[in-house]
């Protein structure tokens, strides 16, 4: 959407001046019954409006989203349900309209970011725990052996060294 | 004249940070006192170098000098003077180099309060510093140029773009500077320890004010950004996922990642390692983000490859500081002693908590923010990522962050047990019950905003239970007083940035209970909405200084009293013949009415009203989080913050 894109990058070749804005939408595309059109609304905002950069056909001015609203609002006075409404608009302008991408062999990567994430940086976690638990404890706990124990300590050395052929 | 002085000051303050970027770099490694001892001198140079670079280019701005082509481009003669000022950089050229303005002001704060700092220390952060410095004015010089000439000059300028004449934009560009170039500095004291090989209590105590500080200064920014799309958009929304959205809130994520565990590393001298991690790349994302804005890449692929040279330069920018911060991570990292063993229910347990946590969301935004560019460019498919995705990902990591909050501040050091810090929230728990079935029993079902309800119920009792145990406001009520006035303020201001977090996730919860209707009205008519019967008195002519418009007086009235009067706008910008919607906002802090004025036809003008519950208290909460931010900055142990004075401990 060229006017939000201003908001962070302030990029005036991204704003064409013939940029279709200020209308708010038009009361005639609407539903009459108030139940029926927020339905409409919930799955428009699930699509997306093709021409425009990342705008949903709810929040967008361009001629494309308003038949795209207007599609959708059809389809519901029809008497479809939200499922089909959607998957008739997908069938015809495929996995690009949908602002919730399908799961795919495409895009199982992005589905399961999430639980990549946790998971990969609870395993870090645990891995650091472990070696940390390893290391510092035990050079924390570990006296200097004393001199009665290394001499313990070379016995039983000579006593496996012998029981162990080498 | 002018501009050229202004190009000669960029150039200047260019060979400055060269200087700056060698010289005390050398003199920390040979242990050169003087060589170390020239480091805040020549922040200081290159400071006043940018700043003379600044005003040169403000003056070209504010006396319309049609010899210069941004001022063409983006100025008008007929545009108020604070536009004028603020067009400096409302634009590609003029904003590199209010970013390289702030990236210098910085250096110059690191050279002025970094007196305590360990000489060497700080030489090889300025040091850093002048090499990020370096890069971007070698951008600004080599392929943008804001002091670029035309001739014969044009008669007047072509007008600032009109959706940016307005002060929430005006001043979103530099807070969210502030930011980036606030994670260059804790990136530069990341680097910085590892040339040392040393990160200790005393860096992690030097590292968060800057990290606080950054970090409050990006969120006013980001808050002011979505306020401005609230009101200057139309449509009555607040955040939209957009990739440029996304760009600001990866740095915050992360940023509000390293404030969280540079604590640990002051208090216990744990999780060092991470810290530095995290420091790189909050500031890593800052870069990613000026990449994926700067070279529009993730508009149109095209359009980045038919111009890439900007694209490129800082591409490869991004590759040199970040690719050089890991590598040197990788080195120096293992060299890293941990220490300050903990039990895993503990404070420290739980920041790790939330590092994993906002980290996961960061992942998730970065993947959101990226994979449609990664299935056109290797998969070969067009994908859209948008708002339904965002809200699926993130729900699951926010919702644990979100319910461990409150526990983990409450948590002591080393070694904890739950069941007593349970004990202290049970009253912070029954507000968000009380809040979920309230909201539910005014509301109707609408599950997710009662749930958002009780969360932000959640996080405020919690952030008052804090404050009250460190006040032993109930065991002993008569000292409270005594105690509340020697708490630190740090912890006064994490308790408030907590429940300020709190606020913005009940004015989002508002927000999913917000009612609006779209309606042609004829003067006298009236429409009813939320309880308010909005009646369009009349529509008329208005002119301003550089655009004319037409506005509809709407009344809101409930039970026959007249709540607000609303003004909403068209505006007609003549220069680029632009049209842009002006709404009209009431809020009385607890709900917006908010009226949009559409086309008019057949004497009816078409009107979108909503009705927005509590829609103030997100960018309210975003404040509040800040002043948090800066309250724990004013701490004295912030403040006084390096035990030896300058020179004392020069390593090795």
């Amino acid at each position: 959407m060229p006017r939000r894109a201003a908001l962070f990058l302030l990029l005036a070749p991204l704003l064409p001046a013939a940029a279709a804005r200020g209308a708010v939408g038009d009361p005639a595309e609407r539903l009459a019954d108030p139940a029926l059109e927020a339905r409409a609304r919930a799955i428009g905002r699930e699509l997306r409006c093709l021409v425009c950069q990342n705008q949903s056909i709810e929040d967008s001015n361009a001629d494309l989203a308003r038949d795209l609203r207007r599609l959708v609002r059809e389809r519901i006075a029809a008497g479809a349900s939200d499922a089909e409404v959607v998957r008739f608009v997908h069938a015809r302008y495929g996995d690009f309209v949908l602002l919730r991408p399908p799961l795919t062999a495409a895009t199982a990567l992005l589905w399961a970011m999430p639980a990549l994430a946790l998971a990969g940086g609870g395993a870090a976690i645990l891995l650091a725990l472990r070696r940390r638990r390893a290391a510092p404890d035990a050079a924390v706990e570990t006296a200097p052996l004393s001199e009665a124990e290394r001499a313990r300590l070379a016995a039983l050395e000579a006593e496996g060294g012998e029981r162990r052929p080498s | 004249m002018i501009p050229e002085l202004g190009h000669f000051a960029l150039a200047l303050a260019c060979a400055v940070a060269l200087a700056q970027g060698v010289l005390p770099l050398v003199g920390a490694a040979r242990g050169d006192a003087r060589l170390i001892a020239l480091a805040p001198p020549l922040a200081a140079a290159q400071a006043l170098a940018a700043f003379a670079a600044f005003v040169a280019l403000a003056w070209s701005f504010a006396v319309n000098d049609t010899t210069v082509l941004g001022v063409v481009q983006n100025s008008h003669s007929a545009k108020p003077l604070l536009y004028k000022l603020t067009g400096t950089w409302g634009n590609h050229e003029g904003s590199m180099v209010l970013w390289v303005l702030i990236l210098a002001l910085c250096g110059g704060a690191v050279a002025g309060f970094g007196r305590r700092l360990p000489g060497a220390l700080q030489a090889r952060v300025l040091a850093v510093l002048a090499w990020i410095a370096v890069g971007f004015l070698l951008f600004i010089l080599a392929t943008s140029n804001p002091f670029r000439r035309v001739w014969p000059p044009a008669p007047d300028g072509q007008g600032l773009n009109p959706v940016l004449q307005d002060p929430g934009l005006a001043f979103h560009p530099p807070l969210l500077y502030l930011g980036y170039v606030g994670f260059a500095v804790t990136f530069a004291f990341a680097v910085a320890a590892l040339l040392e090989g040393r990160v200790d209590a005393a860096w992690g105590r030097w590292v968060r004010p800057w990290a606080l500080a950054a970090w409050a200064f990006l969120t006013l920014g980001i808050a002011l950004g979505s306020w401005w799309a609230y009101y200057e958009l139309g449509w009555g929304g607040f955040w939209f996922w957009d990739p440029v959205e996304n760009a600001s809130l990866l740095p915050w994520l992360a940023g509000t990642a390293l404030l969280h565990s540079a604590i640990v590393v002051e208090k216990r001298e744990a999780l060092k390692v991470w810290t530095v991690l995290l420091a790189l790349l909050a500031f890593a994302l800052s870069l990613l983000g000026t990449f994926l804005v700067r070279s529009g890449v993730l508009n149109s692929v095209h359009a980045f490859a038919s111009d890439p040279a900007r694209g490129v330069f800082i591409l490869v920018l991004l590759a040199l500081y970040v690719g050089g911060g890991f590598a040197l991570f990788a080195a120096r990292a293992p060299a890293l002693a941990p220490a300050g063993v903990f039990a895993p229910l503990s404070r420290e347990g739980a920041l790790v908590l939330n590092n994993l946590f906002l980290c996961s969301i960061g992942a998730v935004v970065l993947s959101g923010t990226l994979y449609p560019l990664f299935a056109d460019l290797v998969l070969g498919v067009k994908i859209s990522v948008g708002p339904p995705f965002f809200h699926t990902a993130i729900l699951p990591l926010a919702a644990p962050l979100l319910l461990a909050m409150p526990i983990g501040t409450l948590l002591p050091w080393k070694r904890a047990r739950l069941w007593p810090v349970l004990q202290r929230l049970w009253w912070a728990a029954l507000a968000a019950a009380g809040a979920l079935l309230l909201a539910l029993a005014l509301a109707g079902a609408r599950v997710w905003p009662a749930l958002g309800f009780a969360a932000a119920a959640w996080l405020i009792g919690g952030a008052a239970a804090d404050l009250a145990d460190r006040l032993a406001l109930f065991r002993r009520p008569a000292a409270a007083w005594a105690r509340a006035r020697g708490l630190p303020r740090a912890a006064w201001g994490a308790a408030l940035a907590h429940a300020g977090l709190g606020l913005t996730l009940a004015g989002i919860a508002g927000m999913g209970l917000a009612t609006e209707a779209l309606v042609a009205l004829r003067p006298g008519e009236s429409a009813r909405l939320a309880g308010y019967t909005w009646r369009l008195e009349a529509v008329r002519d208005v002119a301003g200084p550089n655009w004319s418009a037409r506005r509809a007086t709407v009344t809101v009235g409930r039970d026959g009293a007249v709540v607000a009067v609303l003004e909403p706008e068209r505006r007609f910008f003549p220069l680029g013949r632009q049209t842009t919607t002006e709404a009209a906002i009431a809020t009385d802090l607890l709900r917006d009415l908010y009226a949009v004025l559409g086309e008019e036809r057949d004497g009816a003008a078409i009107l979108r009203l909503h009705h927005n519950p509590l829609a103030p208290w997100i960018w309210l909460g975003a404040a509040v989080m800040a002043l948090g931010g800066g309250l724990s900055l004013s701490d004295r142990r912030v403040r006084v913050a390096a035990p030896a004075p300058r020179g004392a401990t020069v390593p090795a």
